[in-house]
């Protein structure tokens, strides 16, 4: 019991790094209706800015991670204005391929300028954790769990509660209608794409203590952020959250359970049968075309 | 008809295809025996074969596949495992590691492609993923992430494919009957029904096509091709090992075939050997060229949509030539029409709520055939709702539809079509990516039609229901080039070439100017005039009162007026439906 306590808690400490990356998905899906290939490299991007901070320029932990997510937010801009907006009225198809291309720009361009070797980032605290009962828990594993549901709240208020969120609800529903309504709609998913990356980022910020600081880290964490997005319901808040807090729960035991070699199969085999078995996930709702 | 089209498309690109095969053999044979030249060709020969395979899923059908290196890989270790540790012969294990891919493909197509299009991406990364942990992890069987080495080459008979040149001079002419049949398919009536499918699939239910099982064949086709390339891929380089399946291998075969043009099997071939050439150009810029390559591919999505053999195209394309000569007329045109007392469609009692809201609400009327039935309502009535369940886009949630003495309530769209029942659509449906006369073809190839299996007869009935509504002109045209009204017209001959029983006609005056909607009331008072039956729902009342036998009138679900237009028309109900009612009007104003 004791153990399967312990994994349930690393389990939702990578859960919720799932569940960061799979939000900015999400919201990306849902205002711009973008699959945004590279948002595990965004992760990446967000880890090694934080990398230069602390262990180049070697300023504190807290403002390089501030100024980490304000670059973050620069860089998703740049991003949307570069991979998405040329592309915008040509469908799905063009814009995935260009967020691809752009993913493996991402990694390589950092390959170039940081080369192969990882990058080791101290935790957040200097303590390794506390032990609660039968429970280690890990410092960094608990920033990641505090973080991830700040960032959750944070989230709901502004959606639910600014007008702000009220527009850019409005535009993810029905952009031209929301355009007749005077909201900026282009703003709009500007801000979403910057908000999207600075989500990544700080994923990308928070796991890089608990794995090391490379090129490839963010290729696999976008991948089960995918697969959480599905098995929660495609294009769903809530299902973004709970499909990656599941998914890492299930790897984790999986992976303790059954099988460490098959570890990273637990997530896209769970991911096939939800989709044989309930393609709408966990919150979809089932959408069909109008004739 | 003149030209004798069947025997003219049977041998269609066999004289081509020899002199490729002779000319590819030659080259093969004059490749620098360095093995740096070889194994580039070898790489980008086996690769090509994988990428057509993209051509047909992505660029004939429209769905998206990111496990293309999985398929490829598939076909490798079939190769490399059969050959080494079953000490089957090259071809046997060829076989087998085809047969895999191919029935995996189909497994996995038919679990996901019953839903919307970004679930196959999505199902086929994750077959990608675990399938490299299994090619990595299954130690006993797949020799783990050391590969295999020493895998044979093989000989045929007295021919020994041995030598580098020998199974490089296999591998293209393998390429070259892959790339030829991939391009016939796509002019053939399967290549046009995957189009159809990938531009409007609720048009291409209607017109008789299984969507579903055409995209299944397209997906486990593609999966095939990449088992093909993948066996060649193992014999080629005789050792493999899993990360040359990865996902990264499956973005990169996904980025050939649209950067060379995902709609040509000669433009998926082009941007192979570009991607493989390009990264042994860049090597110059030592460790970026990586990230140029991944600029790159944003740069050719921005600017080369249609990728380069698209650009090629556009430089070269000349105005096709419009099919002249008579040709044969509608089956139709030689009948004349009365009304008869029989009933073709028969509705009873259909009902269909979202949710809380009716709106269909018991609805019963019946169809004779030979007349033109008009339903009627204010917007919002339930006319078109009426009409997609009729032709099963919606499921009904009470009643029976009775179609030629069948019941058909419960039926696929694509069967109602084969059993006579053709639509327009409201906001117009064409498949833009094909022309005018492609189009009206797949309405002529619905499976039960008496031309559909002849490919010279479909042409030809395609041509005269173009002659018939008056578009044989622009036969040739791309139907996105067509003013709105035409595009309608395409819609009307689509259905047209089908020979239905029953024509339903779904607003086909909306959005035409005042001479479009004359021209349409004259053509269906001649389609009339031949004893088409033909269900119309309209607003313009002078269309319905010029044409329409018998008038049905909707309003909140429910039938309120049935009868003759003349009493329907002047019906309280229906006038108080449509103008308000007198009395709440008066009271509204006071």
């Amino acid at each position: 019991m004791a153990i399967f306590l312990q994994l349930l808690f690393t389990g939702l400490g990578i859960g919720a790094i799932y569940a960061l990356v799979a939000l900015g998905f999400v919201l990306l899906i849902r205002a711009a209706s973008v699959v945004n290939f590279a948002q595990g490299q965004f992760a990446m991007v967000g880890a090694y800015i934080l990398v230069v901070g602390v262990n180049v320029l070697e300023l504190p932990y807290l403002l390089s991670m501030a100024i980490a997510v304000v670059l973050m937010a620069v860089f998703g801009i740049v991003f949307a204005a570069t991979t998405y907006w040329p592309l915008r009225h040509r469908g799905g198809l063009p814009v995935i391929i260009s967020t691809i291309g752009a993913s493996i720009f991402l990694e390589n361009i950092v390959l170039f300028l940081y080369g192969p070797s990882p990058e080791v980032l101290p935790g957040l605290f200097d303590s390794p954790g506390i032990q609660i009962g039968e429970v280690f828990m890990d410092s960094q594993y608990l920033s990641i769990l505090v973080a991830a549901t700040l960032l959750v709240v944070l989230q709901y208020l502004i959606f639910e509660k600014t007008l702000l969120g009220k527009k850019l609800q409005a535009t993810s529903q029905d952009k031209e209608m929301a355009s007749l309504l005077g909201i900026p709609v282009a703003f709009m998913i500007l801000f979403t794409f910057a908000y999207s990356a600075m989500l990544g980022g700080i994923a990308g910020m928070l796991v890089a203590p608990v794995l090391f600081v490379s090129v490839g880290m963010g290729g696999l964490i976008a991948l089960k952020a995918f697969a959480a997005n599905i098995i929660g319901g495609y294009g769903s808040i809530p299902g973004a959250i709970l499909g990656g807090l599941s998914l890492g729960v299930a790897e984790t035991l999986g992976a303790s359970y059954i099988s460490v070699p098959y570890k990273d199969a637990f997530a896209f085999a769970m991911l096939l049968m939800f989709l044989m078995v309930r393609p709408q996930g966990l919150f979809g709702e089932k959408i069909s075309e109008k004739a | 008809m003149s030209v004798n089209l069947a025997s003219a498309r049977l041998w269609r690109g066999v004289p081509q295809a020899i002199a490729a095969i002779i000319a590819v053999v030659a080259l093969a044979f004059v490749v620098p025996a360095d093995g740096y030249y070889l194994n580039i060709l070898m790489q980008a020969v086996t690769y090509a074969i994988a990428v057509s395979g993209l051509v047909v899923v992505l660029g004939y059908c429209g769905q998206i596949s990111i496990a293309q290196a999985a398929f490829f890989g598939l076909g490798a270790y079939g190769v490399a495992i059969g050959m080494v540790d079953f000490h089957l012969g090259f071809f046997p294990a060829w076989l087998c590691g085809i047969g895999v891919a191919g029935i995996l493909g189909l497994i996995l197509g038919l679990g996901s492609l019953r839903l919307g299009g970004h679930y196959l991406a999505m199902v086929t990364i994750s077959f990608q993923q675990i399938l490299t942990l299994f090619l990595t992890n299954w130690l006993s069987f797949t020799h783990g992430p050391d590969g295999i080495r020493d895998i044979p080459r093989p000989s045929l008979g007295p021919i020994s494919f041995a030598g580098g040149h020998a199974f490089l001079a296999l591998c293209m002419v393998t390429l070259v009957i892959v790339t030829l049949a991939v391009w016939r398919l796509k002019t053939g009536r399967l290549g046009r029904a995957m189009q159809a499918v990938r531009d409007n699939e609720l048009a291409a239910s209607t017109c008789g096509i299984d969507v579903f099982g055409t995209k299944v064949i397209a997906f486990g086709l593609s999966a095939v091709l990449g088992g093909i390339g993948g066996g060649l891929f193992a014999g080629g380089f005789q050792y493999i090992s899993p990360d040359q399946f990865s996902f990264g291998e499956s973005i990169v075969l996904l980025t050939m075939a649209l950067l060379g043009g995902v709609q040509s099997p000669f433009g998926s071939l082009v941007g192979t050997l570009v991607l493989i050439i390009l990264p042994e150009w860049l090597r110059f810029l030592k460790q970026i060229y990586l990230a140029v390559y991944g600029a790159a591919v944003i740069l050719i999505m921005v600017f080369l949509p249609d990728g380069l053999w698209g650009l090629m195209l556009d430089r070269v394309r000349k105005r096709a030539k419009p099919i002249l000569g008579e040709v044969e007329k509608l089956p139709l045109l030689t009948q004349t029409g009365q009304e008869s007392a029989e009933i073709v469609l028969e509705v009873k009692e259909l009902a269909k709520h979202f949710g809380g809201l009716k709106a269909l609400d018991g609805i019963s009327l019946k169809v004779r055939r030979g007349s033109v039935h008009a339903l009627i309502g204010p917007n919002g009535s339930g006319k078109s709702t009426f009409i997609n369940v009729i032709t099963g886009l919606y499921k009904p949630t009470a009643g029976q539809v009775l179609f030629a003495g069948q019941d058909i309530t419960h039926e696929q769209p694509h069967l109602r079509n084969r059993a006579g029942l053709a639509r327009t659509f409201q906001n117009i449906r064409v498949w833009r990516g094909m022309t005018v006369l492609e189009n009206v073809m797949v309405g002529g190839e619905r499976p039960g039609n008496d031309v559909a299996e002849d490919a010279a007869l479909v042409v030809e009935r395609a041509l005269a229901a173009l002659d018939f509504v008056g578009l044989r002109g622009d036969a040739h045209r791309m139907v996105g080039d067509l003013s709105y009204g035409h595009q309608r017209y395409v819609e009307i001959a689509r259905a047209l070439a089908a020979t239905p029983k029953t024509l339903l006609l779904d607003e086909p005056a909306a959005g035409l100017n005042l001479t479009e909607k004359h021209e349409l009331g004259e053509l269906l008072r001649r389609l009339k005039g031949h004893g088409l039956t033909i269900l119309i729902i309209d607003h313009d009342m002078k269309l319905v009162e010029q044409v329409a036998d018998h008038i049905t009138v909707l309003n909140f679900g429910r039938r309120i007026a049935d009868g003759l237009p003349r009493e329907v028309l002047n019906h309280p109900d229906v006038i108080a439906a449509y103008l308000g009612e007198p009395q709440e009007a008066a009271g509204v104003v006071a």
